[in-house]
């Protein structure tokens, strides 16, 4: 864990600065009992061509729920209640809407430019279709002027993209180790190039070894192909070396948005903060570890004024009255009153 | 990185060969299974008269001198002991005499058509039921699966409101009095159907054409019958199955892949939630042998149904027990079958005992 | 998780009506003899296969007896083979099930053997053999058959759970405490299998009411016993169908099918208590979000 991956953050090449993917003002709620629970609440980004935005939180921070969101897949009771996810298409068209998108329209736009990477390769996969054939699905439904033979070849060719072997394209995807299967699924997702990937945790079921070949893999292929990732996991020192910016989201609102280093070496929020004094550093002198005390709030009922402030060791009077904004803080985006406006 | 990829591939690639071969030893063990059944059931059919109080045999031959007014002839009276039992010999003896009928496919001769042979009776009655019931599973399988799949993909909606509980409430009801409510209302307030039998008595029976029409017309309602009160069954386990494997997430990668609609229902979901409706399914075509016992006594329809139904209402002792081990072999082959078959469906089976 | 499960509507409206018939199992002849006022085998031959009126609620049969007195009669010989077939075949599982579950092994593999050869037997003509030797049946008798006949699956369900649950933390530490085995079974597995033993139950009454009208009607009954499946066999033999007496085989089928409904209410809402992916696939779930999203794209 000592040596860098190859075009982190550092690397400037790898941000070119157009936008792919504009998030405005999303709410997602949970229709569940009489009153619905508020999974996201006002999340707000931009993401550009070819960039890495994490997003870091605990479980129940509204993460999970912002990836079904962003790529339009929930299900009941989830439902998206506001905001727009403007997409800018690669011929530099007008936006569209994802939110407002009929199905047939977005269904055009799935895969060809907006993909995704789960959590467990093995659920995803179909546990009774070749693995070759999930790829040629998906192929041949964004071109059908392919042919079969040339959709199996395409998909043998994806597979040793990742370097897994292209006969294990016939294989089932039980018959796969964890770390083929996971890098298959990477596969699968840049299968019709798109320009956005959306990853789930994609390295958590995979050992520490291997989860150095996917990231490092990850990067190379964005380095190759331009494609912008939205990576969603809890492990926030994995996100400071791999993405160009991190988000944190605390209660389904992101709390503190920002580049990698600055989040690093100078976190605003208690929070991320308190996130990042959890491990221990990298290429530092040790210090104390320090976690968060409490445990993430219920959504059915959220704290008065900064849903933080609770579990927050700097709250003076106020913070459980008003809720803090999002502004620009030295660079970063934070919500909280601890920077006042005009500061 | 070439290098420290084919080292994490290897071995993966190693267990490829064994699971091939664990799939094979699945099914010898489920062969070897289905042979101590095919065993035990022909144990059991040894054991059954000879357990029961009274001496079968004796009450057989006396029902036969009485039916048909002559002496037994030696021939038959031996082949009565050698299944019923003799009480002259040992339980093995018996055992190795009744084995060697078995081998001869002797089952005996039936008491009410004496002295037709109890197989002869059963190869009869064998098309008709096999022609009723298994056209009727299959039809009652694929009208319940489609609509649980349906009903499952879209759970929740309008249609899965209705359909759902309603068939709860119809594979609920006893299907005898379904298949009495039918005769009464199609077959004797409106008349569309026939009350009874198989066929038009009148015609020849063969293959010409009002022949097969009046087949036609007697098997009709019947199999609606069947049909409506066994496809609530599939219906809720396909629904349910279907409800828990739409949330898999390889159904959710099939849709972000942006697959129609239609593909991700039947490719993805369907196909995997259909696995265990699907063993159900290969032991209702073993069941088919045994008949629709219930229906074909409700329509008097000949077939294998009832046959047993009328031995068991003469105690027809030798027919019963021929009937029996018949269904009891042709379910326990369906299962095999069924085995054999679900190793292909589901590449991922492994031994469960 | 009681609470939980009374509070869908299905688990309670399946409950009411089970109830309902067992209250009228117990009360059912208080009922005819004081409410109704009617012998459920006294022949009125004054009204012979009469349609409903005010002196004969339900109508009468061929045999001029109330038809109403006697469903009412016949909840108790059919919840009687229900109840009765259910403790056994559930016994059975249970002694079967749970042992091959926890022990595993040799055991398990001698006790698993013998539920999948119960499996693949085709119950109902091994039924219908064996109660045809048995020649002059009574109810106690065939609800025997059908317990003896019917536990296998239910020893299926139970071997997987006893296998999950012997193989938790708390067990195995006690196993090596050297707690005696039939302690543990009986005061540490078997608790944590309740809910799974409580379903099977109720499954087996409602086999066992099924089974019982089916083998009435086959022929196989006592016949002296007043009995749903009786009744509907009584009006089959007197053509009751081709006489269009709807009155008199209407009532008895009702019944079964309003508890064979209840029952598969109660185990939805037991589905759906443990597998919460049928939960959201509620109606009212669905509804919600549909009006929330409209909701949202307005605003």
């Amino acid at each position: 864990m000592t040596e860098t991956l190859p075009g982190t953050a550092t690397d400037p090449a790898a941000a070119p600065r157009d936008v792919v993917l504009d998030v405005r003002g999303l709410d997602v709620e949970y229709a569940t009992g009489d009153d619905p629970v508020r999974a996201c609440v006002d999340v707000s980004f931009t993401l550009h061509r070819g960039e890495i935005l994490g997003v870091a939180g605990e479980s129940g921070s509204g993460k999970s729920t912002l990836i079904t969101a962003l790529t339009r897949l929930q299900r009941p009771p989830a439902v998206t209640s506001a905001g727009q996810l403007l997409y800018h298409p690669r011929d530099g068209g007008p936006p569209v809407d994802l939110v407002t998108l009929s199905g047939r329209e977005l269904r055009r736009l799935r895969w060809t430019t907006l993909s995704i990477v789960l959590q467990s390769a093995m659920d995803a996969l179909n546990p009774v279709m070749r693995v070759g054939a999930q790829f040629v699905d998906a192929l041949r439904t964004h071109d059908r002027r392919l042919d079969k033979g040339a959709a199996w070849e395409r998909a043998a060719e994806l597979l040793g993209m990742v370097g897994v072997s292209a006969d294990r394209a016939r294989a089932y995807p039980h018959e796969l180790s964890g770390g083929m299967r996971q890098r298959a699924s990477i596969a699968l997702a840049l299968a019709c190039r798109p320009d956005l990937v959306v990853m789930d945790e994609p390295t958590t079921a995979v050992d520490v070894v291997m989860q150095r070949q996917i990231l490092a893999q990850v990067l190379r292929l964005r380095r190759e192909l331009g494609f912008a990732v939205v990576f969603v996991t809890h492990d926030l020192s994995l996100l400071l070396e791999l993405a160009d910016r991190v988000a944190i989201m605390y209660a389904g609102r992101i709390v503190e948005l920002g580049t990698s280093a600055s989040l690093y070496a100078e976190p605003r929020h208690p929070y991320t903060r308190g996130l990042r004094d959890s491990f221990p550093p990298l290429r530092a002198p040790l210090r104390r570890l320090t976690g968060i005390t409490g445990s993430p709030p219920d959504l059915r009922r959220p704290p008065s004024g900064c849903p933080f402030h609770p579990r927050c060791g700097q709250r003076f009077d106020g913070c459980d009255e008003r809720l803090p904004v999002l502004r620009d803080i030295g660079g970063n985006d934070v919500a909280c009153h601890l920077y006042p406006e005009g500061s | 990185m070439a290098t420290t990829l084919t080292s994490a591939d290897q071995p993966a690639t190693r267990t490829t060969a064994p699971r091939a071969r664990r799939r094979w030893g699945f099914l010898a063990r489920r062969l070897g299974f289905y042979a101590v059944a095919a065993a035990a059931a022909i144990v059991l059919n040894f054991l059954l008269p000879r357990l029961m109080p009274g001496d079968p045999s004796s009450a057989i031959v006396e029902e036969l001198e009485r039916v048909s007014g002559q002496q037994v002839p030696p021939e038959t009276l031996e082949s009565i002991r050698a299944i019923f039992g003799d009480p002259g010999q040992n339980l093995g003896e018996q055992f190795v005499s009744y084995l060697g009928q078995l081998a001869h496919l002797d089952l005996g001769v039936s008491i009410v058509n004496f002295p037709v042979p109890v197989s002869d009776l059963v190869w009869q009655a064998l098309p008709w039921t096999l022609l009723l019931v298994g056209v009727t599973t299959v039809l009652a399988f694929v009208v319940g699966t489609g609509l649980g799949v349906l009903a499952g993909w879209k759970a929740g909606s309008r249609f899965d409101a209705v359909v759902t509980p309603l068939t709860t409430f119809l594979s609920s009801v006893p299907y005898f009095w379904v298949a009495l409510l039918a005769l009464w209302v199609f077959g004797f307030l409106l008349g569309w159907f026939p009350l009874s039998g198989g066929y038009d008595p009148n015609l020849t029976e063969g293959l010409n054409l009002p022949f097969l029409a009046s087949v036609l017309h007697y098997g009709a309602l019947p199999a609606m019958t069947i049909v409506f009160s066994a496809f609530g069954g599939w219906l809720l386990g396909m629904r349910n199955m279907m409800v828990t494997t739409v949330r898999e997430d390889y159904v959710l990668l099939a849709q972000a892949k942006g697959l129609a609609p239609g593909r991700v229902m039947l490719r993805y979901a369907a196909r995997n939630a259909m696995l265990p409706s699907f063993t159900g399914f290969a032991m209702a075509l073993g069941g088919v042998v045994g008949g629709a016992l219930l229906t074909e006594i409700v329509f008097s329809y000949p077939g294998i149904g009832y046959l047993m139904y009328e031995a068991l209402q003469k105690r027809d002792y030798p027919m019963m027990q021929g009937v029996f081990l018949l269904i009891t072999l042709a379910v326990l082959v369906a299962n095999l079958v069924a085995d054999s078959v679900y190793v292909l469906l589901d590449p991922r089976i492994r031994e469960q005992g | 998780m009681r609470a939980d499960l009374l509070r869908g509507w299905k688990v309670r409206f399946g409950l009411a009506v089970l109830a309902f018939f067992v209250l009228l199992a117990i009360f059912g002849p208080w009922i005819n003899e004081y409410v109704l006022g009617i012998d459920p085998r006294a022949n009125d031959l004054e009204a012979i296969s009469a349609p409903p009126s005010a002196d004969h609620l339900l109508g009468t049969t061929q045999f001029g007896q109330d038809v109403l007195a006697q469903t009412i009669a016949g909840a108790r010989g059919s919840m009687f083979v229900g109840f009765l077939a259910a403790t056994i075949g559930t016994l059975i599982a249970v002694l079967v099930g749970v042992p091959a579950g926890y022990f595993r092994g040799g055991v398990d593999n001698g006790l698993n053997f013998l539920t999948n050869l119960f499996l693949v037997m085709p119950v109902l003509p091994l039924i219908l053999i064996v109660a045809g030797y048995m020649q002059g049946t009574g109810l106690w008798m065939i609800a025997l058959i059908v317990g003896l006949f019917g536990w296998s699956g239910g020893a299926r369900t139970l071997r997987a759970q006893a296998l999950s649950v012997s193989s938790r933390d708390f067990v195995l530490a006690m196993r090596m405490l050297g707690e005696p085995h039939r302690r543990l079974i009986f005061f540490e597995v078997l608790p944590h299998l309740t809910g799974w033993i409580a379903a099977m139950f109720l499954h087996g009454i409602i086999g066992g009411v099924m089974a019982e009208a089916g083998l009435a009607f086959l022929g196989i009954s006592d016949s002296g016993a007043i009995s749903w499946g009786t009744m509907i066999q009584a009006a089959q033999q007197q053509s009751a169908v081709l006489r269009g007496f709807w009155w008199w085989f209407v009532p008895p089928g009702l019944c079964i099918a309003l508890i064979g409904t209840a029952a598969t209410l109660v185990n939805f809402g037991v589905d759906e208590l443990s597998n919460p992916k049928l939960r959201q696939a509620r109606r009212s779930v669905v509804k919600r979000t549909k009006t929330l999203r409209a909701a949202g794209s307005e605003a």
